[in-house]
């Protein structure tokens, strides 16, 4: 608790021990020395209350729940009823102090929760190892790691063996080894030995700095049932009060003019329950303390989400489209056939290795792992690539051409006909045809499930998107389940193809588009969530991208989808309950039935039951 | 141009009310109050003078809930 709850705490009881004292003492009712008594304990508890809606008043911002409580317990005071005046001060104080203690509470939580950011950087001065600031740091100095210690700034490991905690970022418990070359990343902790890191960014361009900054500046978006509950705010409680009055002043002029006795304090009375009743807390707290536990329990579990409003849209998700390389299969291609027709498998290898080595294909990478030589560039020149069909250079002198169908049509050249699946690569040298080199690219283990799971999650369709051959295309969805596939793609193709899909889609209902953030920025934008996977280490997902899933394991999909249901549940919940409570009881205060009593309590009672409601949207780790 | 501020104010409500505020300041473009975090997004009209139009924002923010801080 911090000093202004405390100082809350002491208020409320101080005002119970005053109540327990005075209500056992004989005095008269409605005297005046009862009633002075009794404005003792009312100050204590109430004073700041008071201030606040004299405050408001003098602001022209007459309607709050201040001004709310003021009138009706300083009416229950004129009225005579001195015991209820105090006792509504005093559980509303209750109800405020619960209240930010849980806000507070779960702020702690979940900042704990996302606790990576490094605090200090370790370098050599002089021969000395000295804590400096990571802001201090420029790229491409040399840290130092001990075990025990965060990674502060990303870097490649220059020296030592590893194994490192990427629990916090990734949810993931399974700890990643580092050693010499590897690429680390800052907010693991190491674990064992001690790491020499050589730095690629500076610390603000790290991501740690990225996540966290994400993470601090979610829901500035907000979703809409959060603007609805603003607005209904605004509206709710000046209507309140009117009706208040309309309620206090209206029966008792009717009954004087047919004939009946008023009973004007018994409709002050019930018009004073009323106000009480219809403090709005309840749901203004629960509904934003409901998203930020809904996005702080998702950022546990490696699934950071952007903006509360995505976690609504993302609740509603009936079409995934996803890319496949990268986010359904592994993205690593290795070479697994050499077809050549006159010359050696090796050479038609070199041939093919060398025409693409500028290329940062992922393609063009394998093919280089696949060679697995040192590759003299200078016999490499006039490099061409043409998109989304392959790459034309001279190499040794001769024209190379490596690429696929498209490119040897548009060449006229003949080919052999492939049938196994995966990328295929037709190599043409000098005009003649010299066979071809099969790529393939793996199934993620998880694919298949996270498919499955997905449909269960209440997605209706599932569309994959690639830029590989029809061929391929079709084995990988038809193994994965999946309804509709469109293949032979341009970068610029998927965003029409998901352009074409959304108008398609009924307004109501969500498409979301999943990618490894590379080449697919363009879409991710566009769709109406779209979704980074595999993200670490990767700016362009993080900043293109409205939920960003740390690691890239398909099935945290379906946990995001999971996640956004249970929170956007717990939401409607609140709402429905917290003003299904609230018209009840001003029905039943408006009759008569329920007295102040009754009304302090359901308003208090309601607005607990609606923040530990709130709070459950925390706890996420089994959706 | 945008900018963060950290704020502190008590109760949801209140936020929703500063957020309302800073938003009819002029200069402001438009402006998001997250209770939560705890923080103030101020997106401002081009050209308009940060600093003047904060000081701005805060009067108006206390004028609606007198119990608020911006640390501008």
């Amino acid at each position: 608790m911090n000093k202004k709850q405390k100082k809350v705490l002491i208020r409320i009881i101080a005002a119970a021990v005053m109540m327990i004292v005075l209500l056992p003492i004989p005095l008269e009712e409605k005297s005046i020395l009862r009633f002075l008594l009794f404005l003792i304990p009312y100050f204590t508890i109430g004073y700041d209350i008071l201030r606040k809606a004299f405050k408001g008043i003098k602001n022209k911002q007459v309607f709050d729940e201040n001004f709310l409580m003021a009138v009706a317990t300083i009416g229950a005071m004129a009225l005579g009823e001195y015991t209820e005046g105090v006792a509504v001060m005093l559980f509303y104080q209750i109800g405020e102090l619960f209240q930010s203690y849980a806000v507070g509470k779960s702020r702690r939580n979940i900042s704990a929760l996302m606790d990576i950011r490094p605090d200090f950087a370790n370098v050599m001065l002089d021969g000395k190892l000295t804590q400096i600031d990571p802001d201090e740091v420029e790229v491409g100095s040399e840290i130092i790691v001990q075990p025990g210690e965060k990674i502060p700034i990303d870097g490649i490991v220059v020296n030592g063996v590893s194994t490192l905690d990427t629990a916090a970022l990734t949810g993931e418990s399974v700890p990643r080894s580092a050693k010499p070359s590897d690429e680390v990343i800052s907010g693991c902790i190491n674990m064992s030995g001690v790491l020499t890191i050589k730095t690629t960014k500076e610390f603000g361009e790290s991501t740690a700095s990225k996540i966290l900054d994400l993470v601090e500046n979610a829901s500035s978006k907000k979703s809409k049932p959060e603007n609805f509950i603003s607005k209904f705010a605004r509206i709710y409680t000046p209507v309140v009060c009117y009706l208040a009055v309309a309620l206090a002043v209206l029966p008792p002029v009717i009954r004087a003019i047919v004939g009946m006795n008023p009973l004007w304090s018994q409709w002050i009375y019930r018009a004073l329950t009323f106000l009480v009743i219809s403090c709005p807390c309840a749901l203004v707290i629960s509904i934003p303390l409901t998203f930020f536990a809904g996005i702080g329990g998702a950022s546990r579990e490696g699934v950071l989400v952007k903006g509360s409003n995505y976690l609504d849209l993302l609740s509603k998700a009936k079409i995934a489209v996803m890319d496949k390389t990268g986010t359904l299969t592994e993205g690593v291609f290795k070479v697994t056939k050499l077809v050549p027709v006159d010359i050696s498998a090796e050479k038609l290898l070199e041939i093919t290795a060398m025409a693409e080595v500028y290329s940062n294909h992922p393609i063009s990478k394998s093919l280089k792992d696949s060679y697995n030589r040192p590759i003299d560039t200078s016999r490499v020149t006039d490099v061409e690539e043409i998109s989304g069909q392959g790459i034309r250079a001279t190499v040794d002198g001769a024209i190379v051409y490596a690429g696929n169908e498209k490119l040897m049509s548009s060449i006229g050249v003949n080919i052999l006909n492939v049938t196994e699946p995966g990328t295929v690569i037709h190599v043409v040298v000098d005009d003649k045809y010299e066979g071809y080199i099969l790529i393939s690219d793996q199934l993620k283990a998880t694919s298949k499930s996270a498919i499955a799971a997905m449909k269960k999650a209440g997605i209706s369709q599932t569309v994959m998107l690639t830029g590989d051959s029809k061929n391929v295309a079709d084995i990988v969805s038809g193994e994965l389940g999946i309804d509709k596939t469109f293949s032979e793609l341009l970068p610029a193709d998927k965003v029409e193809k998901v352009e074409e899909l959304l108008e398609l889609k009924e307004a109501k209902e969500q498409l979301i588009f999943v990618g490894d953030g590379i080449n697919d920025a363009p879409v991710l934008s566009r769709a109406d969530v779209g979704i980074a996977m595999g993200a670490l280490g990767s700016d362009a997902a993080i900043e293109a991208a409205d939920i960003v899933l740390m690691d890239d394991d398909p099935m945290k999909i379906a946990k995001a989808i999971g996640i956004s249901k249970k929170c956007m549940r717990i939401v409607y919940e609140n709402i429905y309950f917290a003003i299904g409570v609230k018209v009840l009881c001003l029905l039943l205060g408006a009759i008569g039935i329920a007295n102040m009593w009754y009304a302090i309590f359901a308003d208090v009672g309601v607005m607990v039951l609606a923040v530990l409601n709130a709070i459950r949207a925390l706890r996420v780790r089994n959706v | 141009m945008k900018k963060t501020y950290k704020i502190d104010v008590d109760c949801a409500n209140c936020a929703n009310k500063m957020e309302q505020a800073a938003k009819e300041t002029a200069g402001v473009a438009d402006a998001t109050v997250n209770f939560m975090a705890l923080k103030m997004n101020v997106e401002f009209e081009e050209g308009a003078d940060v600093k003047a139009v904060m000081a701005e924002v805060l009067k108006n923010c206390k004028k609606v809930e007198d119990d608020c801080e911006i640390f501008i």
